[in-house]
């Protein structure tokens, strides 16, 4: 295996925007948004960064092609700017960017930044857009919570649930994310609700209903990297180090080929086992302490504590329903209020994932601080449909 | 076998949804309060995903479905509603059925009876010659038309073997009578009186015609034993049998009560269910009326006897879904301008290079199956996708069009965009290998569930109406029990 990033990259300052339906604000004044908090935090100058990667999902309602918007809005340095896409996992696309450059030394600082500006296009729900040629030829003319949503018809066929039962427990995930949302001042949907608006909710793809699915959102988030070296000379104070980053992505077994049931996500069990790897972690069950998963539909984040081995194999609606990743559970999940109700501005969410473990490490998160201090955490930003993805994991912890 | 040369096999389509005249005369009876006599029984009707082109293939493949390889030689598609005007229809046709590039392929078009006179000219050529014919004509609301006319497809396969039917003889006429017409790009037909089309037309040339054709074939009109005239409405013009002189019980029902007048497709769609149920050494006169006459005479043979079974004009008549959503049918029809919201403004455009690039699989559903590991995927690709054996350049065509499938994940989407909303789709798995994400058509909630058997089928995948392009592909169908 390769010697990995385990302890080589260190954050010196983290951004982040408010997330919602930012009518006030474009692409520009949201990333203007995260940024400045990060240098405050960094306590640099911009012209200290000297190379950026720009995470972002969407091109069309967005800022346009290249690294030049960002450059532009951040009034950079005349630095390497790129713009990186994977998906719905973009946000951790461009962290991997900036860490990478960081760890190689070619970069002392770097900035990665992800954003998406998603209402602009003047319906709900995500942007309808190309896949490819050869997709919009032949792929199935369905949309994110219909594709996510056939998650749920396997996992109740393979582990024989009732889909009464499974519906409760995918409820209860909204309901969970709703409680930690409402702590949360940046984030999009800050209300409580009930199991009962859950599964009364209208139906959006067979069985999600309105408030399986996650918030679609504007926002910016970003993160600025260096040397653990670097960072202790600038004189931070509680150093967050990156432990494990990983990105799986299908090469197309689970679409085409034999074997794979539609339960669960192929690639994420391929990068989690890469991560606990490469973090030195044996047990994830005991060692992890929060995670931020990509909930990007309630079945998405109740599989993926399968995925992630925190849940036996159809277990995982069960551990749900005992609120296990309640945030007063054994490993809280998504204590900021997740995709769900933090938001899910495309590019923006894996670098807000980050964003919360970071503060949650460092004793920052205000009403919704962990009463527990969290040694390690976890990340889990997913691009694509349950089918075809690509999966990235990003630990993180302290010293 | 021999090498006789006649009609080897038949195949139909009626499209599942069955419209009902009552709900259509209800909405409408204060407008057109005269259609009450009309107002009983159900029209076919075809989904927002079907057309004459995918009416057509599902006859073709019905058709074929008993003869398997068979090497075609020519191909014709009539019809009055064919969606291109400067696109070989039939070479869509050819595609979907895989058939050989050494096929020759006509649109046959101008006129009702253009499905039978491709039969003549096929019958004159001696090759094998798959004739299909399919109409989904569009009507105005409160229209005779709405009422009387149902929409099918219906196909022919002329050869060389064992034919059930062989042709006694033929007889065309042709006069410039418009009992009706529709000007090219116009969608809806004008109607001359009908009075005048009774007396001038069927009683009179039509009536001349059938008579002049019996005496060059030299058989009585009482001698027959199947008599397909195919009109629309309820029974003949009054008088016609009687002047004719045909037995009463000779007269093959034309299923106006069930089906409705599925013009060009009607003639052909009443001969496949007249072979299905005639029995060894019977006459059937075939006739068909527009601009002229067509008029053919069959004679079935011993073969009839053991003519395998198949869905069939029979089957696809009881596989029937009662529908009384005439908001829909307006709707599907491009009659009704419902708010389809913004998804809908999605720009289908598709390029033509990829389009040809990919036709076996786009318009084939053909997949790849690799020579080393055996493994079947859709679609191919220069790599194959097995995990244990990375194989280059080793997929052969693996046809799936023709093999079932199990549903493995599903979901009935309500935020996609439909014309027919929710958007039913997910996973399946064909039996002996391959899976694609697949959209369903056809079907209701209890239709889908995760191992469900479903059959696939050639459907309108969206329509490009910026450039009034059809984008065509396959969508998997529930296996009901008449189509085993």
């Amino acid at each position: 295996m390769a010697r990995g990033i385990k302890d080589k990259v260190a954050i010196l300052g983290m951004g982040c925007a408010r997330f919602g339906e930012r009518w006030d604000k474009d692409a520009d004044g949201l990333m203007v948004e995260a940024f400045e908090e990060a240098l405050i935090d960094a306590k640099i100058d911009s012209s200290q960064i000297d190379a950026a990667w720009l995470g972002v999902g969407f091109d069309a309602q967005n800022i346009g092609p290249s690294g030049i918007p960002a450059s532009i809005a951040l009034r950079l340095p005349n630095i390497g700017v790129t713009k990186v896409e994977n998906y719905c996992a973009s946000g951790t696309e461009s962290f991997r960017g900036a860490v990478y450059a960081v760890a190689s030394g070619a970069a002392d600082i770097a900035l990665a930044m992800g954003v998406e500006k998603l209402k602009d296009t003047g319906y709900g729900g995500l942007p309808v857009r190309t896949r490819g040629t050869r997709w919009d030829m032949m792929g199935a003319s369905g949309s994110a919570p219909g594709n996510f949503a056939q998650l749920a018809s396997a996992y109740r066929a393979k582990h024989g649930v009732d889909p009464a039962d499974l519906k409760r427990a995918m409820a209860h995930v909204s309901v969970k994310s709703h409680d930690n949302g409402a702590k949360n001042p940046k984030a999009h949907m800050r209300k409580i609700i009930d199991i009962d608006k859950v599964i009364n909710a209208p139906m959006i793809a067979e069985p999600l209903g309105l408030f399986d699915c996650c918030g679609v959102s504007d926002g910016a988030a970003c993160a600025i990297v260096t040397t653990p070296e670097i960072a202790r000379a600038l004189g931070k104070e509680g150093l967050v180090t990156v432990k494990a980053l990983q990105l799986a992505t299908s090469n197309g077994w689970e679409m085409q080929g034999k074997g794979w049931d539609g339960s669960y996500m192929h690639t994420t069990r391929i990068a989690a086992k890469k991560a606990y790897a490469e973090a030195g972690i044996s047990d994830p069950e005991s060692e992890i302490s929060l995670t931020e998963v990509h909930d990007c539909f309630s079945i998405t984040e109740l599989v993926t504590m399968e995925d992630l081995f925190i849940s036996k194999d159809g277990e995982a609606w069960k551990d749900v329903l005992n609120g296990k990743f309640d945030s007063d559970g054994k490993i809280p999940c998504q204590i900021d209020g997740g995709l769900k109700c933090f938001g899910h501005p495309i590019g923006a969410s894996g670098l807000r994932m980050i964003y919360e473990n970071y503060l949650q490490l460092l004793g920052r998160a205000g009403e919704r601080q962990r009463k527990e201090p969290p040694s390690l955490c976890l990340s889990h930003n997913l691009g694509g449909m349950p089918f075809q993805n690509v999966s990235s994991i990003a630990i993180v912890g302290l010293g | 076998m021999n090498d006789k040369y006649g009609v080897l096999s038949t195949g139909a389509y009626i499209p599942r949804r069955r419209l009902k005249r009552s709900v259509v005369h209800a909405a409408n009876s204060w407008f057109a309060p005269n259609m009450r006599g009309l107002s009983s029984g159900e029209k076919s009707i075809a989904n927002w995903d079907e057309d004459t082109i995918t009416m057509a293939v599902d006859a073709g493949r019905d058709c074929l479905a008993t003869y398997g390889d068979i090497d075609i030689d020519a191909l014709s598609l009539s019809s009055t509603t064919l969606p291109y005007a400067d696109r070989l229809n039939a070479g869509i046709v050819k595609e979907a059925m895989n058939l050989s590039n050494a096929c020759a392929a006509i649109d046959a078009t101008g006129s009702l009876r253009a499905g039978t006179s491709s039969l003549i000219q096929a019958f004159k050529s001696e090759e094998t010659h798959l004739c299909l014919a399919a109409d989904l004509r569009k009507t105005r609301p409160g229209s005779e038309g709405e009422m009387l006319q149902g929409e099918a497809g219906a196909a022919v396969l002329l050869g060389k073997g064992t034919p059930i039917a062989t042709l006694r003889g033929s007889h065309s006429l042709t006069l410039d009578f418009v009992d009706h017409f529709r000007a090219t790009q116009e969608d809806f037909d004008y109607h001359w009186e009908k009075r005048w089309v009774r007396d001038e037309g069927f009683l009179g040339f039509f009536k001349d015609g059938i008579t002049e054709a019996l005496k060059k074939f030299g058989v009585k009109a009482q001698d027959l034993d199947h008599v397909i005239i195919p009109l629309p409405g309820k029974g003949l013009p009054r008088g016609l049998d009687k002047a004719l002189g045909i037995k009463a019980e000779a007269l093959v029902n034309t299923q106006h009560m069930n089906v409705g007048f599925t013009g060009t497709a009607h003639p052909l769609l009443m001969l496949a269910a007249t072979l299905e149920k005639a029995k060894p050494g019977e006459t059937i006169l075939l006739t068909s009326f527009g601009q002229g006459a067509d008029i053919l005479l069959l004679e079935t043979t011993a073969a009839i006897a053991k003519n395998e079974p198949k869905v069939g004009f029979q089957g696809h008549l009881k596989t029937r879904s009662e529908d009384e959503n005439y908001m829909r049918y307006l709707f599907h029809r491009g009659l009704l301008d419902m708010d389809k919201g913004m998804r809908a403004e999605y720009d289908e455009k598709q390029p033509g290079t990829a389009l040809f690039r990919d036709r076996k699989a786009v318009l084939g559903l053909i997949g790849g199956k690799c020579d080393k590991t055996g493994t079947v995927q859709f679609p191919k690709t220069d790599i194959s996708v097995s995990q244990n054996d990375r194989a280059i350049n080793t997929q052969e065509d693996y046809p799936l069009s023709n093999k079932r499938a199990k549903i493995t994940t599903y979901t009935a989407d309500s935020l996609a965009y439909s014309p027919d909303p929710p958007t039913y789709y997910g996973m399946i798995d064909f039996e002996g290998g391959g899976r694609m994400i697949s959209e369903f058509s056809d079907v209701t909630e209890d239709d889908v569930e995760v191992g469900r058997e479903m059959r696939m089928v050639f459907r309108i995948k969206a329509q490009d109406e910026q450039r009034k392009f059809t984008k065509y592909f396959w969508k998997a169908t529930p296996v009901r029990t008449s189509d085993d």
